[in-house]
């Protein structure tokens, strides 16, 4: 929980790591990968304030030690949901995956969340490989990153045919959070791999499902806000946004979640730090002081201590069941018109 | 001129196709050597080493293909650094093949699409800047759409919404409407304001990712970091 000027937020991190990149891990033949690759998120780091840039070798490999005290210690986050990342074509062992995770969750119950994920390209074996760990994990959501590489193959898109028997599955188990993370390559390599129109798709056909937009399609805002706009099913995942451009480039990040509270809304939009990219405790610290630097915003929506209590824990609570401590509440507005569900509650309690 | 700076300039006519801005003001060019016979060696560099692999043949084809029509140039060599997929992408451009050449079996078509796609997008954002700043000076919504290409003013914006047109297919004569959709109708004054807005986003989306980009070239090859660059 984070607290300030004696406003409590509940601060759910949505989009959070444990991976091992340290060359040990990187798969023979495949090192200029798997070394690109975290050079590349390192170099993401560096966008953040100075004083939080790790070393190359910590960035590789950090312990367990720095995760309790980046994440919960000091960076505020009162649960943290993993998203994992296989990438095993480089990382011999995989990057940050559910296994592994899930060791780390084990200790920390209340506080952490594992997601799984799927690949329409691993079949048969792959579907009945999500069942066992939904049923494992007690899954809520999966992790899904189209840009993959696996056995020659750079990518796959939701519209995959092969894709809809993992999405109706993931219905079925109840994993209702399916994020995405779009990536620089897809099949085929001539189209845009970061178009969402796939995920616009896959949102009709599947209503039972919450699409979480990781990085708000980045670098595709403008193709994620319109397709936010019309499908009721599909939400914002901040990471990024906050993380590359509210301390490197605060101009822009002004803009941008100018846009997507007013495309998207402040009640679909879900904080993540995208740890151990960017330490959390400067990102919520800095969102919650957060505003339009001036006149020059004044045709964007409003931002209110209450948009920002939705927006770091309060949405994402609502989609993964997460119980919020009465203090950390927004309290419900007279003019909120009573839900079918509130007339049960009191049935129930009658 | 010297052919490095006639080289350099053609060099600038090479455009990012994503952020719709020259290689040579993203410092994408590492560098650029031409020899005493006119042998040119281009090297470019990207932000991350895992940048659109299609992106990045075409910024490299196109420097080779901008380079290669040039008098005076008996060779060129054209090698992007540090990328992923540059084995792929060096050994078909040097040898003026294809994107399917580069990665055969992984594609559909060619990367006229991909190009047509983000060239529109280019247009939308272009024109918004011009239509705003004509409207920060005064102008109305009918003022403004009732504007022809004639009375666009010449600057480097402006210049680049005809360019943009060119490419498109969209008429560029002096009587056409100055601010126009994606397939060339113009846009009415009544949905201006709707268009802006819309356009706006698009703007934010281009700019945004320039301004991931540099920061990432900078960090990556440690160059000097500027001031933030607002557009």
């Amino acid at each position: 929980m984070y607290e300030k000027d004696g406003e409590k937020y509940f601060v759910v991190d949505g989009h959070i790591h444990f991976w091992d990149a340290s060359p040990g891990n990187w798969v023979k033949g495949q090192e200029k990968y798997a070394k690109g690759w975290i050079e590349c998120f390192h170099a993401y780091q560096s966008l953040g304030p100075a004083e939080t840039h790790w070393p190359m070798d910590k960035f590789q490999r950090y312990s367990e030690e720095d995760f309790v005290k980046d994440v919960f210690d000091e960076g505020y986050v009162d649960v943290g949901i993993f998203q994992p990342t296989y990438l095993k074509e480089w990382y011999a062992g995989g990057f940050n995956t559910l296994e592994d995770n899930s060791k780390l969750a084990e200790k920390h119950p209340d506080r952490l969340i594992v997601n799984g994920r799927w690949d329409p390209r691993d079949g048969e074996a792959g579907l009945r490989r999500l069942e066992e760990d939904a049923k494992r994990y007690d899954l809520k959501g999966v992790k899904l990153y189209t840009a993959e590489w696996r056995e020659g193959s750079r990518g796959w898109s939701l519209k995959d045919p092969e894709a809809a028997r993992f999405l109706e599955k993931c219905g079925e188990l109840g994993m209702v959070n399916v994020h995405v993370h779009k990536g620089p390559t897809i099949w085929p390599l001539d189209k845009d791999a970061f178009d969402v129109r796939d995920v616009d798709y896959a949102a009709t056909t599947y209503p039972e499902l919450n699409f979480i937009v990781e990085h708000v399609g980045l670098p595709r805002i403008e193709d994620f806000c319109f397709m936010a706009t019309q499908e009721p099913n599909v939400y914002a995942g901040l990471s990024v946004v906050v993380g590359a451009l509210m301390h490197a480039r605060p101009r822009f990040f002004a803009k941008v979640m100018g846009e997507l509270l007013f495309w998207v809304g402040e009640d679909k939009m879900l904080f993540g730090s995208d740890y151990a990219i960017w330490e959390p405790k400067w990102q919520v610290e800095g969102f919650v002081d957060w505003d339009y630097p001036d006149d020059e915003y004044s045709d964007f929506p409003a931002v209110t201590t209450a948009s920002k209590k939705k927006m770091l824990g309060l949405n994402a609570a609502k989609l993964y069941g997460i119980e919020v401590p009465e203090e950390c509440r927004l309290p419900v507005s007279p003019e909120t018109p009573a839900a079918p569900e509130d007339a049960q509650l009191v049935e129930g309690a009658a | 001129m010297s052919i490095r700076a006639r080289v350099l300039d053609a060099l600038g006519t090479v455009y990012d196709p994503e952020l719709d801005e020259p290689v040579t003001s993203l410092e994408f060019v590492s560098s650029c050597d031409v020899s005493a016979d006119g042998d040119v060696d281009v090297r470019l560099r990207l932000p991350t080493s895992q940048c659109a692999p299609n992106f990045a043949f075409l910024m490299a084809a196109d420097a080779r293909d901008a380079v290669g029509r040039l008098p005076g140039v008996r060779s060129v060599t054209v090698l992007l650094e540090d990328h992923c997929t540059d084995d792929e992408i060096n050994a078909a451009v040097n040898r003026g093949e294809a994107f399917a050449q580069a990665f055969p079996g992984e594609t559909e078509a060619d990367l006229d699409a991909l190009r047509r796609l983000f060239w529109r997008k280019a247009l939308v954002a272009r024109q918004s800047r011009v239509c705003e700043a004509l409207l920060a000076g005064g102008a109305t919504a009918e003022e403004v759409t009732a504007r022809h290409v004639a009375d666009l003013p010449d600057d480097p914006e402006a210049r680049r919404c005809l360019e943009l047109r060119r490419e498109l297919g969209i008429s560029r004569e002096d009587g056409a409407a100055a601010f126009v959709l994606p397939d060339g109708r113009p846009i009415a004054a009544v949905d201006l304001r709707r268009w802006l807005r819309i356009a706006r986003l698009v703007r934010t989306s281009l700019e945004s990712n320039g301004g991931i980009c540099r920061s990432l070239l900078r960090v990556r090859y440690d160059l000097p970091k500027p001031e933030e660059i607002e557009a």
